[in-house]
């Protein structure tokens, strides 16, 4: 059952039909999905999305998909843990890690390609494609192995090696450009107007972005219907930023949880922050920059959703924090010491810029508080390999007693 | 012999579904003006009431951004390709 009607541009308010449509002809401002939320409220209920499957298509009735046929890894319903050691440490009672490094692909990506692929199998496209930073790339490659489809992954050149043999396993057409992302982007962006393909975050870009939403319901969801005092989240776009609070929001107004109070706090590198940059300057207009950063996941200069970042930021009362280069390996190791869990630089930026937002005095130790963790850190071994220092010894007590107890 | 200038799909209704269309300029702002002599109704879509670029319209110069040259002052010649480009991709 399908509750999308129309697609809608977010500045001018023109509408069109749902295709494979990301911009408006006439102000280039982006497209949205139109829900009829009557029809969906007649529908929805608690006990639909428990009875549901423990995926992200537990909430299918609030996604951009017409049938029941859902290009599925079983993505989704990901651990929201209780984080009891890193909060001691930073001083916060209830702390949660949204843990979705553990996705089919290692990353939140999962969530927007199940949306999109679908959809491009729908508009009976062969092909998927898409420029990506590293995580979107092996997701891309997964999904369309799975759904038997032709892939075109473009990249930067210099991504870490995990995230490029890890899309190139599945069998895509991997293609690194000479350049930044912003080039990718802006190359793909031009491919997308020649070839007849599903570029899942240009042409498909309404309904991708979508699948993010499902990062809002689960953790409503699995906080007991309700939404958290505070959300950190790492930007690199910063479409996933905006869409977790639309999650919160269509929850809230189908009455499914209480009212929203959650602030929205995002987090970026200072090697590409010009989100957080616009923020702090007070204006609404996001200047691109050049990314030099070692969290490359979020190493967009440009960032399309900039605009509507800005205005979540607003509309929560939330704010945005700049985590110095030095400090985002730190948070990877306080995660993977405290927690168990390994994430990769995108994650190290948010649990730094969680400390910060503490120490600030933004977030107070009662409050309920969820980071959430997007990537795994097996991705970017790269960005930590200088920390570890295993000890190799001879098979023997005494090299053992000698060169680990004695050192 | 003018300079090229690369059309998204989004334009195309508006230069009679050219791609590429080729223009005398000196600057991306007579370009635009140029532009709308040719195939009216196409400044407004690229130019905002303030007379900046629109929010959501990137145009590149060689593949630069012009947002690191000179906005709609950058200067062009002959053999430039200049690039309109939505704004709102990736991610």
């Amino acid at each position: 059952m399908a509750f999308a009607s129309a697609l809608k541009c977010r500045e001018c308010g023109r509408e069109y039909p749902t295709d494979p449509l990301n911009v408006c002809e006439f102000c280039f401002g982006p497209l949205e999905v139109v829900y009829d939320y009557e029809a969906i409220s007649r529908v929805v209920s608690r006990e639909r999305i428990l009875n549901g499957p423990l995926t992200m298509w537990r909430y299918q009735d609030l996604l951009p998909v017409d049938g029941d046929n859902a290009v599925d890894l079983q993505t989704g319903f990901t651990p929201l843990m209780k984080a009891p050691n890193l909060g001691r440490m930073l001083g916060l009672d209830h702390l949660y890690i949204k843990n979705d490094a553990v996705n089919p692909t290692n990353s939140f990506k999962d969530r927007v390609v199940s949306v999109a692929s679908t959809k491009a199998l729908e508009y009976e496209f062969k092909t998927l494609a898409c420029a990506s930073t590293g995580n979107l790339a092996g997701s891309v490659a997964a999904h369309a192995a799975r759904a038997g489809m032709t892939a075109y992954i473009f990249i930067p050149a210099d991504l870490e090696k995990g995230k490029v043999i890890g899309a190139a396993i599945y069998g895509p057409t991997v293609v690194a450009i000479n350049g930044s992302y912003d080039d990718v982007n802006r190359l793909c962006s031009e491919l997308a107007d020649t070839y007849p393909w599903a570029f899942v975050n240009i042409n498909m870009r309404p309904y991708y972005a979508e699948g993010s939403k499902t990062l809002g319901y689960e953790v409503a969801e699995q906080l007991g219907w309700q939404a958290p005092a505070h959300c950190i989240v790492p930007s690199a776009s910063g479409s996933m930023f905006t869409k977790i609070w639309k999650g919160f929001k269509e929850f809230e107004d189908l009455e499914l949880i209480p009212k929203v109070h959650t602030h929205m706090h995002m987090t970026q590198a200072a090697g590409c922050a010009p989100i957080a940059e616009a923020y702090e300057a007070g204006v609404t207009r996001v200047r691109p920059v050049k990314p030099d950063t070692v969290a490359k996941s979020l190493a967009i200069g440009n960032p399309a959703d900039g605009y509507y970042s800005l205005k979540t930021i607003q509309e929560s009362d939330g704010d945005a924090t700049i985590v110095p280069e030095e400090e985002v390996v730190t948070g990877i190791q306080m995660l993977a010491e405290t927690e168990g869990i390994f994430t990769e630089t995108a994650g190290g930026v948010v649990i730094s810029g969680l400390k910060r937002l503490v120490e600030r005095g933004a977030i107070k130790r009662d409050e309920v508080t969820v980071a959430y963790i997007t990537g795994n850190g097996l991705k970017t071994l790269e960005a930590v390999e200088h920390t570890v220092k295993p000890v190799t010894i001879d098979p023997t007590t005494a090299s053992f007693e000698a060169e680990v107890l004695s050192a | 012999m003018g300079v090229t200038v690369r059309i998204p799909a989004p334009l195309r209704r508006v230069t009679n579904d050219l791609d590429r269309v080729e223009v005398d300029a000196e600057n991306l702002a007579d370009m635009v003006d140029a532009m709308e002599e040719q195939f009216p109704g196409i400044k407004e879509r690229l130019i905002d009431e303030t007379g900046g670029l629109r929010h959501f319209v990137n145009i590149y110069v060689n593949g630069e951004d012009v947002q690191f040259l000179q906005g709609l002052d950058t200067e062009i010649k002959a053999s430039d390709e200049v690039s309109i480009v939505p704004a709102v991709a990736g991610g």
